[in-house]
Order: C-alpha cells, then structure tokens, then sequence
C-alpha cells in the first residue's frame, strides 16, 4: 500500500523571484522577535523603522526583478503557483509604497491610541504579503491563502481599536462579512476547478479558451464566474456589496481604514484582474456586462449616500464604493487600454486615500468625524487643509491632479468600447459626489469658524512626510503622468506558463 | 514664416508668469502683504508685456492662420499635446484676459474683500489668470480642457471663501453646474477622438478627422459640448448659476467672471464645436438661436424684476449673452464677427458696471436700488461713470456695445445657407425688441440710483468719489469702450479672417 505512494517532490523554486515576499515576512518575524524577547522595553519607533526598511526593500528588489522581467520576459515559479510579470511587480510596489505610507502615519497613532507598536507593523507586513501573495497569484489556491493571509491581518488590525465601541462592531462586521466573501470565493474556486479540472490560472485559460475540448460551455462554470466576481466584489467593496465598508471604515483607526481602502482594495483588485481578464479572458461575455452593472451600481450608490453622510470617515468610505465602481469602468471593457486605466487609477487612488485617511487621523480621535470638526481647518492648520483639499478635490477628478487622469483614462477606455452609457453615468455621477468633496472643502475653509478655543492639532513629522509625499505624487502624475501611464501599460496581465 | 516660430515660446511665457509668481508668493508669509501686492501685479504686467510683444510681431495680414504655433510632447501615451498657438480669433480674448488680471490686481490694491487674506486672494488671481490666458490659445483638446477647468478653481474658492452672505450656496452652485456641463463635454471630447478618421486631440487636425463621423452620432457629440459651452455662457436655462455667483462673489471676482469666464463658453462654440463639427452645428442653430433670444428676453425681464443692483447688472450679462449665442447660431462670418465682438465689448462694459457696483457697496454696504439715489450728487464722478457704462451697456453707437449688439441682430435677417430663414428673422425682430426692454432697465436703474437728492439715510454721510485705485483700474476700460466704439475696425479687421475660415467649413459643409 505504501508503494503506491509516490515521493513527494517539491518543485523547483527561484528564491530571488519570492524575495519581496521573504523581506515582508522576515520584517514581521524581526519585529515579534526583538520586541518579545529583548529585556527591555523596546520603543516604538524600532517597530515602524523596520516595517518602513522592509517594505521599502521589498520595493527595491521588485524594481531589479522588474528590469530582468523587461529583459528576459515574465515567468512562472513555484510548479507555475507565481507569476513574476510586470503585473504582480506593479502591484508588489504598490503595495510595499503603501505599507510605507501606512506605517509612518500609524507610528503617531499607535503611541496616541495606546496600541502595541510590534503588532501593529508586524501585522501590516503579513497582510501586505498576502496582498502581493494575490497579486501574484498564478494559482486559485494560491490566490485564496494570499487573501486569507491578507484578510486575518486586516481583521486584526480593524479591532485594535476595540476600547471605542464604534470599533469593536466594525471589527466584528468585518470578521464575519469577509469570511462570508471568502466562502462565496472559496465555492467559485471549486466550481471553477469541477468544470475545468484545474485551479492553474494557466491551465483554466487553456482549457476554457478552447471551448472545444470541453462538453460544453457549462453552467457550472459560469455559477462559478458568478460565485468568483460576488466574492471579489465584496472585497473591493463594489456595491452591492459595499454594506460592510461604511461601518469598518468608519470603526477602524484612519491608518487601518486607509490601506484597507488602498493596499486591500488594490490586491483585491489584482485578484479580480488575474481571474477574470487572465485566466477566463475567452468568457468574456459571461462577466463583462456583470462587472459594468457592478460597476454602474457602485457609482450610483458611492455617489448618492456619500453626500448624505455627515461624518468624514464614511464619507470617504462611500465615496470609495464610487472609486470601485471607476475602477470597474476600466476592468468591464476588457481591453489591455482598460487594464492598465484601472492600474494606473489604482496607483493614483492609493495616495489620495492614503494621504486623506492620514489628515483624517490627525484632526480627530473621539466623537466620530462629524463634518463640524472639519469647520475652520485653514485656519488652524493651513497646510493640513490645502493637502486635504488637493486629495479630496483629486478624488473629485479635477485636472492637474492624478484623480482627473485616472477617471479619463477609465472613461476612455469605455468610449474606446462605445460603452457609451456607463461613461455618461460616471461623469453624471462624479458631479454629485463633487458635491460632497466640496461639502468639506468648504467647511475647511469657512471663513467664519470660530476656532479660538480649539485644541491645538499635532503633526507628527512622519505624518507630515507621508502626506506632503502623497501631495507631491496626486500632482506630479497629475501634469506629468506619462511614465506611470507607461509602467501601467507595461504591467497588463500576462500569464506565462514556466518551463 | 519667419515670424511664427522665432517667438512662438512668448504665449507660453504670457500664460504661466502669473502662475509663476504665485509660486513665488507661496513661499513668503502672509504677513508681507505688500510684496504679495507687488509681485501679484509685476507677474501679471510681466504676462500683459509678452501680450504687448504677441500684438506687436502678429502678421496681421494672415489673422486667419494659426502663429506662434508651439507643438511639443506633453502626454504622448494618450496622443495628447502641448499645442498652443494664435490667430485673430484668439488675439482679442488673450488680450482681454491678460488687460482685466492686472487692473483687478490694481484695483485690489485698497480693496481686498473680508475676511482680508492678501496673500491667498492673490495667489488665487493668478491662477486664475493662467488658466484663462491657455484656454483661448490651446490647441489640443485635452489642453483646453485642462485651463478650462483649471479656472473652474480659484473662481469657486474667490467665491466660497470672499464672497457674500449667501456665498457657499452660490460657489457650490457655480462648481457644480460647470463640472456637470465639463462632463459631458470631455465625453464628446473622447467619442471625436476615438470616431475620427485620425485619433488625435489636435484641433488643427480635426476638422478634417471629424467629417466622417456619422451625421446623428456627431449630432450627440455636439450636444455634449453645447452642455459644456453653454453651461458657461450661460445659455438659459442653464444660466442660474450666474445671477447667484455674480451677486456673491467679491468684485473683482465679479469682474473676471463677467469680463473672460463667460466668454470661454461662447470661444469654445466658435473654435471647437462648430468648426469640427459644422453639420451637427447647422442641425442646432435653430436650437440655439431660439434659447438665445429667450435668454435675451428673460435676462431683460429678469433685470426688470431685481431690487439688488449687482443682480440687475448679472441679469444683464444673460440678455447681452443672448446676443453673442445669436450671432453665432447664424453660422455666418458676419454673425461670429459680431458674436466676438460683443464678447469683447461685453467684457469691457460689463466688468466695468461690476466694479462700479463693488465702490457703491463699499461706500453705501448695500446695492438695494431703492435705498440708494442721488450718486450724481454725493459721488459725482462714480454716478458719471456709472451712466456711461450703462448707456455702452444698453448698445449706444459710437461706444462699444453697440457692434456687438446690431450686427449680431442683423445677422440674423440672413443666416447661412441651409439654416431656417423666417426662424431666424423671427429671433431678428424678438432680439431687437430685447434691445427697448435693455434700454428700459439700465435706464431705471441708472435714474433710480443716480438722479434726484440722496436719500435721508445717506443725507450726513460723506461719500467719497472715485479713488485714486479705481481711476488706475478703470481708465483702461473707459478708453477701450469709447475706442473699439468709434472705430470697430480695429477689432473687425484682427478677427474677420480667422472667422471667414470657420464660416466656410460651415458652408462647405452644409452647402455641399
């Protein structure tokens, strides 16, 4: 009996390929190690200065890999489990630029909040790994253990604030709905994998592109493409699956509600891309016009309740239930013009949303955010509120910031598809959240708030570096943008099969 | 040519100095509120000199072709340039723009608004400066749209954060009624790039590329630009937004808004819409010929009904619209000279009754037309001047608005071919009408505020006549006016070639 046991092979593996990854991982181990078992006390900034170095190296060796990737072409490691092609890279950057931001906006609001530094950092740097875990993903499974990985740090993270109230029902909501997604993917995935006989991205596109070899085109597997962009929606909050983020954003610190609008929603995002326009690119038709009634419903919905809201937090947080739905407008046309649009609005929408959840964080720490606080900010921190307002107008689309790029290129990529209806309603829509943009811009600049006794507002110095970058980013791309166009257009997903 | 390529960076120069000195400005504290001042008013004279230096070297005899064309790479991944260049058509509105920034620059000197702010107020003017100087010269048009929304900005915060008591109502409303309007127009914006024979935003090339864009297609896509353009103008019954952002805005925001922000709606109608589009423009001219007339009645009813001065004046500005909107739905070469023309004049007149409104309610801190009277007693130089822009205003010959208004109502007697004739002479006799009731108003205000004694409330309060900032701000305007009124020639003739070109796309294209 135990003959027939074959020897368990491992595959080959290129270990320089995973090393982002191992530099996550390493980061994190380093932090709990020290921290636990030095003899004293080790302050906080150790934690954020480690997170900080390894993400920033992590980035570094994922711009060499993207030089060899350049040179020699994109390739698979691990049994073809991980793709290294310019998608997984651009997200690996992504992704490491955006832990960077989060840690040194959340060294000040750790010390403020009370919560343990070491988890904190060690906790961003395993979900981060799981986000570019997803992004690399060649595999379903694979997929699913970056996304659990990414998701259980999240769930963490969400709950850390749990002496507010506010925060321990966001960090439940949180937990239950993403297992909830999470069991819709994981069912997608074994439909997926009844119908075509394989979880390997590469091995699904095959089988599924020659409809052919196959019995027919079976119902299973479009169930199973259903299943798979209902679960994926949920992660990147697209409505109408959104009912989650409102509360969460609104319950977690501003640093952890801003990478889960940034860093989660991107990887989430990775994931819906390498499914759908990768491995299931010849079924086009079985989720194009899914994801733009998504897509359109996000819109609507992100625009209509973000300017009934009165608190800045869940503003924000329906306002980027709208961004999914843009972002959407790029995925539904299914063209590479369509990739690298939702890539390029991405990269845009991590810094605007990072940069804001920062301001966030340091105008307030109880009561909520209702708009009130927000009445007189120019006065009191004249900085603070422009970078503020050239987030939020960003977010709004104006010109010269990286927002109006990215909500052109998307719209561009619908008219190039003459999917003229759902580019109507985006730019009707990107009106009325105009308004709700406008609706804190005024009140930061209200000439007749009375601000005398206010408390005085400190900022910290890593905090201030995260947002003047984030500022500097949203207008750079926003007058210059061609060399980030390029490197989206560049990190269009393409599977390549190893060996 | 020689001339066009040895200084063509000069444009380039004229529209971002003043964004250049409001850098400056935001390095030095807010405390220096002179220098702010001074460096405010040098970068846009700075801007104003490189005009003077485009008038001097522009060939006048080839008004109608494009100079001092600068085409560089700006975003080639999207087949976007850096084109800018101009011709007689742009040349009297670049001038506009670069004359009225320093004059409100000048007439800020003792007048910043509440809450005081020099430094960002400034900073805000010349930005606004910027984006409007590159509207009337880009050539691509994702350049266009990027100055045109560029001015959407400033103007808002001039508004929001200067403006009157009502000012966040009015701000929000002027946002977002242009956005919604920009919307739709970068939409007709993409479907021309991807529908024409070329993908390119380049507008030289356009016309052209466009021409075999299917006649009900291109119909939507003009419509998409006329929200964009008329939202601006305003054309009724967009024009809500204005009366509201005219009266809250603090003066000079006023001046601006009616000196060169309108007139980006109606430039873009000549420049783009209906040259790269000439069919689809034939199909709307009725259209627009018939909410311009209505836009000429309603304004003048509207000023019949105002109480606030400030308001009537911003009325006004959607009847005086109308005209420039009728003269360009005629399609005609003698329609659009008229149409830029009036927009010239409009800008002169306009601007100048807003300033005089500004000093009445710095003197009197209210525009209530009943609680006012007797100007020509208390300040006799302000009620003169006063009653000089209101006779230019109500199109009396010999000073400027009278070229904008007649021969845009003559044009109408004979639009292009093609067009509805007994339509357009309809709106002949309906515009001319419009002229009795615009007389009817600004008259009645002019006596109501201007003539008999002044009132008892003002009877012991000393009022000052024009100062020595305001003689500096306006004298240019009163000069322009009486100028370009005895002798329209000197506008006609810079901007008739540039026009007779677009009137012929028009009648190439409805004609053959």
């Amino acid at each position: 009996m135990f003959a027939q046991l074959t020897q368990f092979e491992s595959p080959p593996v290129d270990f320089f390929s995973l090393t982002p990854l191992f530099i996550l991982v390493g980061g994190a181990v380093v932090i709990m190690l020290v921290t636990s078992l030095s003899p004293r006390p080790i302050p906080g900034w150790f934690s954020t200065a480690v997170s900080v170095a390894a993400s920033a190296g992590a980035a570094v060796v994922a711009m060499v890999l993207w030089n060899d990737v350049r040179e020699s072409g994109p390739y698979s490691t691990v049994s073809d489990a991980i793709g290294i092609d310019g998608f997984s890279l651009f997200f690996t950057v992504l992704v490491s630029l955006g832990v960077i931001a989060t840690a040194l906006v959340g060294d000040a609001y750790v010390r403020r909040e009370h919560i343990a530094a070491p988890e904190f950092h060690a906790l961003l740097l395993t979900a981060a790994t799981g986000a570019i875990v997803m992004a690399s993903a060649n595999d379903l499974v694979v997929m699913f253990i970056g996304l659990e990985s990414l998701s259980i740090g999240l769930y963490i993270l969400a709950a850390m604030q749990f002496r507010r109230p506010h925060g321990r029902e966001a960090a439940m909501k949180y937990f239950v709905l993403g297992a909830f997604s999470s069991a819709f993917l994981l069912y997608g995935i074994a439909l997926v994998y009844g119908t075509t006989g394989s979880t390997s991205l590469i091995v699904i596109r095959e089988r599924t592109s020659s409809l052919g070899a196959m019995v027919s085109p079976s119902e299973l597997l479009i169930v199973g493409i259903a299943l798979l962009l209902v679960g994926f929606a949920f992660k990147v909050a697209a409505a109408p699956f959104h009912f989650w983020a409102p509360d969460v954003y609104e319950g977690s610190g501003s640093p952890v509600s801003g990478f889960m609008a940034s860093v989660a929603k991107a990887a989430a995002f990775a994931g819906l891309l390498r499914v759908v326009v990768v491995a299931l690119g010849a079924n086009e038709g079985d989720w194009a016009v899914p994801l733009a009634v998504l897509s359109a419903i996000s819109i609507i919905v992100g625009a209509v309740m973000a300017i009934t809201q009165n608190d800045v937090k869940r503003m924000l947080a329906f306002s980027s239930v709208g961004h999914a739905g843009y972002i959407l407008v790029g995925v539904q046309a299914a063209t590479a013009e369509g990739m690298s649009s939702a890539l390029f609005y991405l990269f845009a929408y991590t810094f605007m949303v990072i940069g804001s959840f920062a301001v966030v964080s340091v105008i307030g720490w109880d009561n909520g955010h209702p708009i009130e606080r927000y009445e007189g900010l120019a006065k009191r921190r004249p900085w603070l509120a422009g970078a503020f307002t050239v987030f939020l107008l960003a977010q709004a689309g104006v010109p010269m910031t990286a927002g109006f790029v990215a909500k052109f290129l998307v719209i561009k990529s619908a008219v190039a598809e003459e999917i003229y209806w759902l580019a109507i309603l985006a730019m009707v829509a990107s009106v009325i959240t105009a308004f709700m943009y406008l609706r804190i811009v005024m009140a930061m600049w209200a000439r007749d708030a009375d601000v005398d006794d206010a408390p005085r507002l400190a900022v910290a110095p890593a905090t201030a570096f995260v947002v003047a970058a984030a500022v500097a980013i949203t207008l750079v791309y926003g007058i210059i943008p061609d060399s980030l166009i390029e490197f989206t257009r560049d990190a269009v997903p393409a599977l390549v099969a190893g060996n | 040519m020689e001339a066009t390529g040895s200084n063509a960076w000069l444009i380039s120069l004229a529209v971002f100095l003043p964004l250049l000195g409001a850098l400056v400005m935001m390095a030095i504290p807010k405390e220096e509120e002179d220098l702010h001042k001074l460096i405010a008013l040098a970068s846009s004279l700075a801007a104003l000199i490189a005009g003077v230096f485009i008038l001097a070297r522009f060939d006048y005899d080839n008004a109608g072709t494009l100079q001092f064309v600068v085409d560089k790479s700006w975003i080639d991944v999207i087949n976007s340039r850096y084109i800018i260049a101009l011709d007689g058509l742009s040349l009297p509105m670049f001038m506009l723009s670069l004359v009225v920034v320093p004059l409100c620059i000048i007439y800020s000197w003792d007048h910043i608004p509440e809450p005081g702010n020099a430094k960002a107020f400034l900073i805000l003017l010349l930005v606004l400066a910027t984006g409007m100087n590159g509207t009337f010269v880009a050539h691509d048009l994702i350049l266009f749209f990027v100055f045109f929304e560029v001015v959407l900005l400033p103007m808002y915060f001039l508004i929001g954060v200067w403006g009157g008591p009502e000012r966040k109502y009015a701000s929000l409303k002027f946002f977002l009624f242009t956005l919604f309007g920009s919307a739709l127009m970068i939409l007709s914006f993409l479907a021309l790039f991807f529908l024409s024979d070329v993908q390119t935003f380049d507008m030289r090339i356009l016309p052209e590329a466009a021409a075999g864009i299917h006649s009900t297609t291109a119909i939507w896509i003009f419509g998409g630009m006329f929200m964009g353009f008329g939202i601006k103008v305003p054309m009724f019954p967009f024009h809500t937004w204005l009366p509201d952002a005219h009266t809250q805005a603090p003066t000079v925001g006023s001046v601006i808004l009616a000196a060169v922000l309108l007139k980006l709606g109606t430039y873009g109608f000549i420049r783009i819409a209906i040259p790269i589009l000439p069919e689809a423009a034939a199909e709307w001219a009725p259209w627009i010929g018939l909410l311009a007339v209505i836009g000429i009645i309603y304004g003048a009813l509207g000023c019949l009904a105002q109480t606030d001065m400030k308001r009537l004046i911003a009325f006004s500005s959607v009847a005086h619209m109308g005209y420039v909107m009728l003269g360009i739905s005629t399609l005609t070469d003698f329609g659009m000279n008229a149409a830029v023309f009036g927009m010239v004049a409009h800008g002169l007149i306009t601007g100048m009754l807003f300033f005089i409104a500004g000093s009445v309610k710095e003197r009197y801190h209210t525009l209530e037309i009943s609680r006012l009277g007797g100007l020509l007693v208390s300040a006799p130089r302000l009620g003169w001047i006063l009653g000089f822009a209101s006779m230019a205003s109500l199109g009396l010959p010999g000073l400027a608005g009278f070229w904008g208004e007649f021969p845009a109502i003559l044009a109408a007697y004979q639009p292009a071919d093609g067009l509805p004739v007994e339509t357009f002479r309809t709106y002949m006799v309906i515009a001319a009408l419009g002229t009795v009731l615009a007389a009817g108003y600004l008259l009645w205000m002019y006596q109501r505020t201007s003539f008999g004694e002044p009132s008892e409330e003002w009877a012991d309060t000393e009022i000052d006549d024009v100062g020595t900032f305001e003689w500096i701000a306006w004298t240019p305007f009163l000069l322009a006016i009486v100028v370009f009124g005895v002798y329209p020639n000197l506008l006609f003739s810079v901007t008739d070639d540039a026009v007779v070109n677009i009137a012929d796309i028009v009648a190439k294209s409805t004609g053959g």
